[in-house]
């Protein structure tokens, strides 16, 4: 894949500004709809949620404080899994959204709310909404296209560096919450140089993350396993595969919204001067839903509904299900692909993309068996190289 | 949640230096979250809660009105006959903040308080308390405030001037206070089925501890000031408390400086009487972020809460300061008498935001 722009045959050519203009419209009015339905039922279900979450936390904990018998220590485990899960999903990433600011109720609201993420809310709100949701996959802008670290896009020259981006998007995955909140810190470009790295603000916005990972960290493996007593260790064990399992299914369903094969990405140029409509078409091709039951809608936090989402990312998310038909009839009648396909799906194809680009542009796509053995020497020659032989080998190809 | 919240719940009582110590244990293994997070699944009423309140029962006064019974969380601190007290209440789903006078008696057997609404057409919270509210619904409350009550030294004789749902606080101060002797009461309502308490308001002048005039305007017409005063030969020489709309009140209050009697004379406003608007301007809210076009008419309270800001509120009408918010800069217009107020950049002049209105560009500190 490349930036839509340098596309031969780019999937919105066939649209006119009046189009894209008439697509935003009626985007507008069916956002219009929502705002002026939200009610008593949306209230009422987003605190069951969080009271739903609540219970099971609480549940889950109370078994593992006796988790050094195994059946207690497995219910409490899948709890408190599921409870981080909700806690991330559902409810944090959406009130932080101030999905739910318009009910005017302080406790669920996007300045108050505090979350279970090594990331404070407040950092993560600038860099997920003001900076991701506003420059969804243009290249350069966008740092939630492989966080800064990976190769996402043809057009970035590739490296040797990069055929462990397999291996360091999975570490990634299992650490995730410690990538967001070094992502949001912007650490690779703020440890740079000694000027950024002595910047009041940015020691101040460290020293928060720190704090904020120091009592995340010692509920979870210290003062829990402390009052498990004897049952400290187990209860350690839980609370880490808790984590991990959380870690791994929220990489893994961020991982479906934007990066599947198939997902457009846009230069920086692209966006100058953007419309509303341009906006709203660029989330429209850069982002892919999940398909499933219900339960997996609410346990990804509505983000299956990705492309919603992205629409309108501060409706409820109890709602985006009840506008998907109508956004999928809008891409059918301006002839633009609704990207939608199964979890296993667009986590294969998200994850087949990350090898594919861990490669040489074209490396995965020519290797057969048959000439396995010369790619592989073709591969060994351009990793060992110099740039100037990555360029010849690259061109010959 | 670990952020505090603008509301206006004043400091909560001080509590044992070991229960505070337990709490923050008790925080360590509930961070981010707060003990009282999950406490308020299963007990919203408990003490060392945010104020909260249970609606026990809604007992119908008039066809528009009714008396609410509210149980109080532990929190609660009591009132004054006379003040008010200030409720949230989620109306689809909308967290509203009013005002409503208690009408109950102190020290009730089963503990809990009471307010009298009239549902006002159109108006958002009084239909849904009087006509939609279901006992057992929680609300949230604040502790009760206000000045329309008596002075510690009782006026030997006393004149209430009401008119409409403005008989509540009056009636919260003949209920208690049957120390008064010499009371007159002058209640104005459209028609006899309008008025609220009636039935009580008869007994109680059957029984000689108040003199009542009612005065129905769908027939008889407005009472004007010089015609209370006519209806009210000694009322030079009583104390006087009046509640009901502003018209009434600025003809009383007129005519009763004019007199000379200004200092024996209680008002209570149920809403500010705007006079004066304008152009309106662009406000921002530096912390929050957000940014909204306010017209110069509406009051920036709220014109924010319709944007999904949590603004700190009181009375909503000028009087108790609970919305006070520092402007950095811009301009604003005080809607009840089109002062103009600015701030330079860096003055933080702190404003009220329930009865200003954008009168340009304003960036507020919150
Ligand atoms: C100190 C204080 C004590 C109060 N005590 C009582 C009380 O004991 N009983 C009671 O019923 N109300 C009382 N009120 C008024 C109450 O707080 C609400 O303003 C009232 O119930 C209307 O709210 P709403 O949401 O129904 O109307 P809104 O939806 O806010 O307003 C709807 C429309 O009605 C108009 N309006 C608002 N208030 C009034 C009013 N009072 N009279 C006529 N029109 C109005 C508005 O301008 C608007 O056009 C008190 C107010 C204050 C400040
Ligand atoms: S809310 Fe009471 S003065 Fe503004």
């Amino acid at each position: 894949m490349t930036v839509l722009q340098k596309k031969n045959e780019s999937p919105i050519a066939h649209l006119t500004a009046a189009d894209i203009e008439a697509i935003g419209r009626e985007l507008d009015a069916l956002r219009q709809e929502v705002v002026e339905s939200r009610g008593e039922s949306d209230a009422a279900y987003i605190r069951k949620v969080i009271a739903v979450q609540r219970k099971l936390e609480l549940g889950s904990r109370a078994a593992l404080l006796v988790s050094m018998f195994p059946p207690a220590w497995l219910v409490g485990t899948v709890g408190l899994s599921v409870a981080k899960i909700l806690e991330n999903m559902e409810i944090g990433h959406n009130i932080l959204h101030g999905q739910w600011d318009w009910m005017r109720d302080p406790k669920i609201h996007s300045t108050t709310w505090e979350w279970d993420m090594a990331s404070p809310a407040e950092q993560w709100k600038h860099s997920h909404n003001e900076l991701h949701h506003t420059y969804t996959n243009v290249i350069g802008k966008d740092n939630d296209l492989g966080y800064g670290i990976m190769r996402v896009d043809e057009d970035q020259r590739w490296h040797p560096l990069y055929l462990v981006q397999p291996l360091s998007n999975f570490v990634n995955a299992c650490l995730f919450e410690y990538g967001i909140a070094a992502y949001d810190l912007e650490l690779g470009k703020n440890l740079a140089s000694e000027r950024r790295r002595n910047d009041p603000a940015f020691r101040a916005r460290v020293k928060a993350v720190l704090r904020k990972i120091g009592k995340q960290a010692s509920k979870d493996y210290l003062v829990h396993p402390l009052l498990s007593g004897p049952s400290f260790l187990p209860t350690l064990a839980a609370n880490v595969t808790a984590n991990v399992v959380r870690n791994l299914w929220s990489h893994s369903v961020i991982m479906c919204g934007h990066f599947p094969e198939g997902v457009e990405t846009f230069e920086k140029k692209s966006i100058e001067g953007e419309t509303r409509g341009e906006w709203y078409v660029r989330q429209m091709l850069g982002s892919a839903n999940i398909s499933g039951s219900k339960a997996m809608h609410i346990m990804t936090g509505n983000l299956s509904h990705q492309v919603e989402h992205h629409l309108f990312p501060d409706l409820p998310s109890n709602r985006y299900a009840e506008i998907a038909p109508k956004v999928r009839d809008l891409f059918d009648r301006y002839g633009l692909r609704y990207h939608s396909a199964s979890l296993p799906r667009q986590v294969g194809s998200a994850w087949h993309k990350v090898f594919r680009l861990s490669l040489p542009n074209g490396w995965m796509a020519q290797t057969t068996p048959r000439n396995a053995p010369a790619q592989v020497v073709k591969l060994v020659r351009m990793t060992t190289g110099g740039a100037k032989a990555r360029r010849q080998l690259q061109a010959a190809a | 949640m670990t952020t505090t919240v603008p509301q206006p719940t004043p400091a909560r009582q001080p509590r044992p230096a070991l229960r505070d110590r337990v709490l923050k244990l008790v925080e360590l293994a509930t961070t981010p979250l707060l003990p009282t997070d999950y406490l308020d699944l299963v007990a919203p009423l408990r003490s060392g809660a945010a104020l909260r309140g249970r609606i026990e029962a809604v007992l119908p006064e008039t066809r528009d009105a009714a008396t609410l019974v509210i149980r109080p969380g532990r929190g609660w601190r009591g009132h004054t006959p006379g003040q008010y007290v200030r409720i949230g209440v989620d109306v689809d789903g909308v967290r509203q903040w009013r005002a409503y006078s208690l009408t109950s008696r102190l020290g009730r057997a089963d503990g809990c308080i009471a307010i009298t609404v009239k549902a006002i057409p159109g108006g958002t919270v009084s239909n849904h308390l009087v006509h939609r509210t279901a006992p057992g619904t929680v609300i949230q409350l604040d502790q009760a405030a206000g000045e329309f009550v008596l002075p510690t030294q009782r006026p030997a004789k006393a004149l209430f001037v009401t008119a409409g749902s403005g008989i509540t606080p009056v009636m919260g101060l003949l209920r208690n206070h049957p120390e008064l002797t010499d009371v007159v009461l002058v209640h104005s309502a459209p028609t006899p089925e309008d008025v609220v308490f009636a039935a009580e308001l008869w007994s109680l002048a059957a029984d000689g501890r108040i003199r009542l005039v009612e005065q129905h305007t769908d027939t008889a017409g407005l009472l004007d000031a010089a015609g209370i005063a006519a209806l009210v030969p000694d009322s030079a020489e009583r104390a006087t408390w009046a509640c009901g709309p502003v018209g009434m009140l600025e003809a009383i209050e007129e005519h009763w400086a004019a007199a000379g009697l200004a200092d024996r004379l209680y008002t209570e406003r149920f809403r500010p009487t705007v006079l004066v608007t304008g152009e309106g301007g662009t406000v921002s809210f530096a912390r929050s972020g957000t940014t909204l076009e306010a017209d110069g008419a509406t009051p920036i309270l709220d014109v924010a809460e319709e944007a999904g800001v949590l603004m700190p509120s009181g009375c909503r009408m000028g009087i108790c300061f609970g919305c006070v918010l520092p402007l950095r800069e811009g301009a604003v217009r005080d809607l009840r008498n089109g002062e103009i107020t600015t701030a330079a950049p860096g003055d933080g002049v702190l404003i009220q935001t329930c009865i200003s209105a954008a009168a340009g560009a304003c960036d507020i500190d919150h």
